[in-house]
């Protein structure tokens, strides 16, 4: 196959190009910059609460919710996970992970393996609550792929907003495959 | 300005069904103090059988546009299909390629928008930009294309007194003439023909100008089999009106 | 689940039947006829689809759809076209240097865990498949979009092979149970009504066959897949992108079901066309940008994943395909056709496409990308196919790696040609045409006596049958003298 490849490939006259980040937003411009996105793309966000507590409306969430997978020490669920039986999830109402970054131009979040403890968690959940640190938020994606989760790890996901289709008659429905709802809350543990 | 000797390529469909507008284009060049001149022996490009994938059928058919149109400083043709067709797809010499314009950048690039006599056309028009006029000719940029906006078209439209323009739906869209396509493809090119008259007609406007002959043979054959009461005309057609028509 | 209408990814939609409304009725137009290696007749197909003006308007409503919100996308993104450059220039590099990426992405990816395949073609993809099936005892794969395994036809073999196929993304299943091809690369069911949907429904996974509420069917769906999911022993997935210097498989979604078949079964299948290389990790950042944008108009996909390794406690293979490719990289006309990253713009903005449906092309690849590729796989199957195109170049404008695909689509009607393809008529009257034309007396003579038996000009002026224009449109009015006779009597006046 290699030989069939070698003896017909064109010349190699193509420059490889240089990157560029073609950043130009200030750096207090990101977050309003993700917000934006994230509503754009169907995602939720809610507000942290006053201090001392800033994640008091994540623990409201968790209290309301069925059963409940945490990646959030601070913030514990009501179920603990086998990690060696992905399919043991299929009942999890929510899961509550922390993001590793997030990207203001799409509203993306990126959740790696370490930050889903079981892959399967971030689609076998009805809903999925993340933790964004604000100052983790890049501007776009030239510098998302600058970072370097992405030679770590098995496994990383940009996640925007919640499972979408609109395969049937383009009416635009969450929750297809995946989780029905995403929602962001803009505070660290 | 030095007087040129300009070469007409009219090419066989306006020859055939459109006199008028070969001789508005005729009479806007002279008036323009042009010398123009008609060889009498042209034929056609060679566009039918470069498009239909046919070459070597060509090469005769651009021997004899050589020798009709080798002697002239300028060609100028009313079609931007044909236009593309000379400079882009032919095996014609370059000299004779480069020499090839279309009348709207005849007008807009060499002449200069500000020499044009007057014109009066006191209606609502919509502009028809052909696909190659588009897209291979820069009389506009492709509204795909995240680049700044000109028209030469409308430029040109712009010094012409009382005449409105009013914008259609999808105006990019094909209007599915595609040459051979208008019968190969007959049931989609018609019905892509009524779609692009349905939404002139929607524009408001009394006129649908255009630069391409063949798209208004199209769309106008169109228009009349489904009801639409739309008119047709060649943009030589209103650069050429005088002023004193009003 | 909720059911909303915002200006979200492939949302801001336009039902055509409002709720309550009483559901469209129309049956559904049907594809091309296939007749064994026998010309593909377009327009036969397309004039059916045209016949069906319920099915027709929607199908233009929603791709033109597409279209606007692909231009207002990349219109607020002031490097654009640069992005466009970059992705091409990218690309080009990659395929120049293919040999020498593949490897590279096989050593990085081996040494994260994945077992690295290489198939030569159709058949030996699928046996790999097979092989991998067999060595774990899985009767069931489920899996998500891949255009590739449809161009390998994975789903007749392992059927053949006893192993039943679920296809997880929304309108590829419907597709599946509707014993379809999908009919477009991104959206594989926007042929078809919702009433469709419901009528395959009601009769495969036992919906309702009164209801044909969008929500209810999708939900449906979901609860009849989600079991045989997280029974699955094996998962597969298609690959949107490869990175040789990181080993990682990008696969993008937007239902995440590609992730459902990755990461609950032990095993992960993916199926990736050898085009799909990437040099670097930082050049999927100009292709992820790019690509949603292009496809739905959207910034990027819900899920965008990077598959490097297995999951904890699972095994993942890699299948490296050519099936062709390697062929089509040595076609000096044809090979930057490889560039195409399949994100469907060149069909949402294809007139011809929108009015005709991807069913009608009687190929894995349908709208102008098809016309370019699907000759390559049979020259004389798809020998009409290159004439289903105006040649208007929105294609060509839209496309994000900038693949010159009209003028493709003209360079194939040329081979066509030289390989007399085209009907016996087309040849004559092409030979005739160029007889006519290039010599002067004789073609003022066909004129003349054409002029006088006006109005039957476009005859001649087209070099076709009068009856195919007269079909849909009125023939033009002469005027009695033509141009060359008018300045012929001019120029005998003083
Ligand atoms: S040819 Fe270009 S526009 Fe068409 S699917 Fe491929 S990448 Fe997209």
């Amino acid at each position: 196959m290699l030989a069939a490849i070698r003896r017909n490939r064109p010349a190699a006259t193509t420059v490889l190009p240089e990157l560029q980040s073609f950043a130009t937003l200030p750096p207090d411009g990101l977050q309003a910059e993700f917000r934006r996105r994230l509503a754009q793309m169907g995602g939720k966000l809610i507000e942290p609460g006053p201090e001392p507590d800033r994640l008091a409306p994540a623990r409201r969430m968790i209290a309301e919710a069925g059963i409940t997978c945490s990646m959030v020490p601070q913030l514990p669920g009501n179920r603990a996970f086998d990690r060696a039986e992905p399919a043991s999830l299929h009942d999890v109402d929510l899961a509550v992970l922390q993001a590793s970054f997030a990207v203001a131009e799409t509203g993306s979040v990126a959740l790696r393996a370490a930050d889903l403890g079981v892959n399967a968690l971030g689609y076998l959940a009805q809903r999925l609550l993340v933790l964004v640190d604000p100052a983790t938020i890049v501007e776009n994606l030239h510098l998302a792929y600058s970072r370097p989760e992405f030679h770590d790890g098995h496994y990383l996901v940009l996640q925007t907003g919640p499972s979408a289709t609109a395969d049937i008659e383009g009416v635009l429905i969450h929750g297809a495959q995946g989780v029905r709802a995403l929602t962001v809350l803009l505070a660290i543990p | 300005m030095i007087a040129m000797r300009i070469g007409l390529f009219i090419p066989c469909f306006i020859d055939l069904f459109y006199r008028d507008v070969g001789i508005a284009t005729l009479e806007l060049l002279e008036r323009l103090g042009h010398a123009v001149d008609y060889p009498a022996d042209q034929t056609c490009c060679g566009q039918p059988m470069g498009n239909a994938g046919f070459v070597a059928e060509c090469r005769a058919v651009e021997a004899l546009f050589v020798r009709n149109f080798d002697e002239y400083d300028a060609i100028v043709c009313p079609s931007a299909s044909c236009v593309h067709h000379v400079r882009h797809k032919s095996a014609l010499p370059d000299a004779i390629r480069a020499r090839t314009f279309e009348l709207v950048e005849f007008l807009h690039d060499v002449i200069g928008v500000d020499a044009l006599p007057p014109a009066f056309f006191p209606h609502r028009v919509t502009l028809h930009n052909s696909c190659t006029a588009l897209r291979s000719l820069d009389h506009e940029p492709a509204p795909e294309l995240n680049v700044p906006f000109f028209s030469k078209p409308r430029a040109l439209l712009a010094r012409v007194g009382g005449l409105e323009i009013v914008e259609t739906e999808r105006a990019d869209e094909c209007c599915g003439f595609g040459g051979t396509f208008s019968v190969s493809e007959a049931a989609v090119s018609a019905r892509m023909g009524q779609d692009k008259a349905t939404r002139q007609a929607a524009s408001g406007a009394e006129y649908v100008v255009s630069a391409d002959m063949s798209c208004l043979m199209h769309q106008g054959g169109s228009a009349a089999r489904h009801g639409i009461d739309m008119r047709y005309v060649h943009i030589a057609q209103i650069l050429n009106t005088k002023a004193v028509d009003a | 689940m909720k059911r909303v209408r915002v200006d979200h990814a492939e949302g801001r939609s336009h039902p055509i039947a409002p709720d309550g409304a009483d559901p469209a009725r129309e049956p559904q137009p049907r594809g091309a006829v296939i007749r064994g290696r026998r010309p593909v007749d377009h327009a036969e197909a397309a004039e059916r689809f045209l016949a069906a003006p319920d099915h027709l308007s929607f199908h233009d409503k929603r791709l033109w759809d597409l279209r606007e919100k692909r231009d207002r996308e990349s219109h607020g993104i002031p490097e654009w076209e640069q992005l466009r450059q970059l992705a091409s220039d990218i690309k080009e590099y990659a395929l120049t240097r293919l040999d020498d990426l593949l490897e590279e992405f096989e050593r990085n990816a081996t040494a994260n865990g994945v077992v690295v395949h290489w198939a030569r073609d159709a058949a030996e993809h699928n046996r790999i498949v097979t092989d991998i099936l067999r060595t774990h005892g899985a009767t069931e794969l489920v899996k998500s979009k891949s255009m590739l395994t449809e161009e390998c036809g994975l789903r007749d073999h392992l059927q053949e092979a006893g192993v039943s196929v679920i296809e997880t993304d929304l309108g590829e299943r419907i597709q599946q149970l509707d014993n379809e091809d999908p009919s477009h690369v991104v959206v594989p069911a926007v042929h078809k009504l919702r009433s469709d949907v419901a009528a395959v429904f009601a009769r495969t996974i036992g919906t309702d066959p009164g209801r044909d509420d969008p929500a209810y069917l999708a939900e449906s769906q979901r609860m009849s897949n989600r079991p045989l999911i997280l029974d699955a022993r094996v998962g597969m997935t298609g690959a949107n992108f490869l990175v040789a210097d990181s080993g990682a498989v990008v696969v993008c979604t937007n239902e995440g079901n590609a992730d459902l078949c990755a990461s609950v079964p032990a095993v992960h299948i993916v199926s990736a066309g050898i085009e799909k290389i990437v040099p670097r990790t930082g050049d999927l950042g100009v292709f992820i940008r790019l690509l949603s944008r292009s496809a739905l108009g959207s910034p990027i996909t819900q899920y965008t994943s990077h598959f490097r390794g297995p999951r904890a406690g699972g095994e993942m293979h890699v299948i490296l395909v050519d099936n062709g490719r390697s062929e089509r990289l040595g076609a000096e006309e044809f090979w930057t056709s490889l560039k195409c990253i399949r994100c469907g713009a060149c069909m949402n903005t294809c007139p011809v496409y929108r009015r005709s449906g991807g069913l009608s092309y009687g190929a894995t690849y349908a709208g102008p990308i098809g016309l370019i590729i699907d000759p390559s796989f049979n020259r004389r199957k798809y020998s009409l196919l290159p004439y289903a195109s105006t040649l208007n170049g929105s294609c060509t404008a839209v496309c994000p790696v900038k693949i010159n695909i009209h003028e493709q689509i003209l360079s194939w009607r040329r081979v066509m040609a030289e390989h007399h393809e085209p009907s016996m008529t087309k040849q004559i009257s092409m030979k005739g045409a160029s007889a006519l034309l290039s010599r002067p007396s004789a073609y003022r003579a066909a004129v003349d006596g054409a002029n006088a038996v006006l109005p039957h000009m476009p005859r001649f002026a087209l070099y076709n049958p009068a009856n195919a224009w007269g079909k849909g449109r009125e023939i033009p009015q002469a005027p009695g003298q033509s141009f060359h006779a008018w300045f012929k009597a001019r120029r005998r006046k003083p």
